[in-house]
């Protein structure tokens, strides 16, 4: 019945989770940053829809359209910032933050 | 018909993981967000194939449409600088589209093998579709609708707010 278990489902969830937190490691670009934590709702979205799918229940899919909704709000906040970050400091490297209270 | 959908999952799992790992890696910005795009519509076909088309389908207006875009649009506004056309040619070079064009192809081969086939049942389980997902989202989880708008109107508001302070200074 079950052509594909629901473990796989998962197991994709976070393939894509760790891969974001990898990305969001080892970039200093701030912009990639930003694509890492996407990457990384994405894959905390997958493995929401796939647990919903496996029971078929909506569930799932309503706490995706959750995480979607909180990621559109954190982006366009964190874009902003971004592009005031730019203007000021005339580099998107994360490592020049560290004077950013001078 | 199950084959099918199993198939496409898997294949679909593939592309979504190959394309993360490109975004994550690239060293141009735009090069990562084409690549992020294609991971995008790679998990909507999985959503898809598990049996959630309406999730599907915000994926890929919500996700890779209005999110990326954000992206692009960001993209675009700070590389005003000189170097606009160099950079634009080496944007255009054939190496930056070529990885993305095949894994796309990927995934559109795979939908129209999914249409032609005929498989509307989900890999995983039954569908549930868009009717179930707005009959529980209107029901109980209404407070959850009214507090996503508000955090929505909130992230309007501070994005506006950024914007405005940066243009009077």
């Amino acid at each position: 019945m079950n052509a594909v278990p629901l473990s796989h489902g998962l197991i994709l969830g976070g393939i894509l989770f760790a891969l974001g937190l990898a990305g969001l490691l080892m970039r200093r670009n701030l912009l990639l940053i930003l694509v890492s934590i996407e990457v990384m709702l994405n894959g905390a979205g997958v493995a929401f829809v796939a647990a919903g799918s496996r029971w078929a229940q909506p569930d799932g899919q309503i706490m995706f359209l959750f995480i979607l909704a909180a990621a559109a709000a954190e982006v366009s906040v964190a874009l902003a910032l971004l592009v005031r970050y730019y203007r000021m400091r005339g580099t998107l490297d994360a490592d020049a933050a560290r004077s950013v209270g001078e | 018909m199950s084959a099918a959908m199993e198939a496409a999952f898997y294949v679909a799992a593939v592309v979504a993981v190959v394309s993360t790992i490109l975004a994550i890696t690239r060293l141009v910005a735009v090069h990562a967000l084409l690549y992020l795009i294609v991971s995008f519509l790679a998990v909507a076909v999985v959503f898809y194939t598990m049996g959630a088309p309406l999730v599907a389908t915000l994926e890929v207006i919500i996700y890779a449409g209005a999110i990326l875009v954000l992206f692009l649009f960001v993209v675009m506004m700070l590389n005003l600088g000189t170097r606009d056309r160099e950079r634009e040619r080496q944007w255009l070079s054939g190496a930056a589209w070529l990885g993305p064009a095949i894994l796309s192809a990927i995934l559109l081969a795979e939908v129209i093998y999914l249409i032609a086939s005929g498989a509307t049942t989900g890999a995983i389980a039954a569908t549930v579709g868009p009717k179930e997902v707005a009959l529980a989202l209107y029901g109980p989880y209404m407070i959850g609708v009214e507090l996503a708008s508000m955090l929505l109107l909130g992230a309007v508001v501070g994005a506006t707010h950024l914007s405005k302070q940066e243009a009077r200074s």
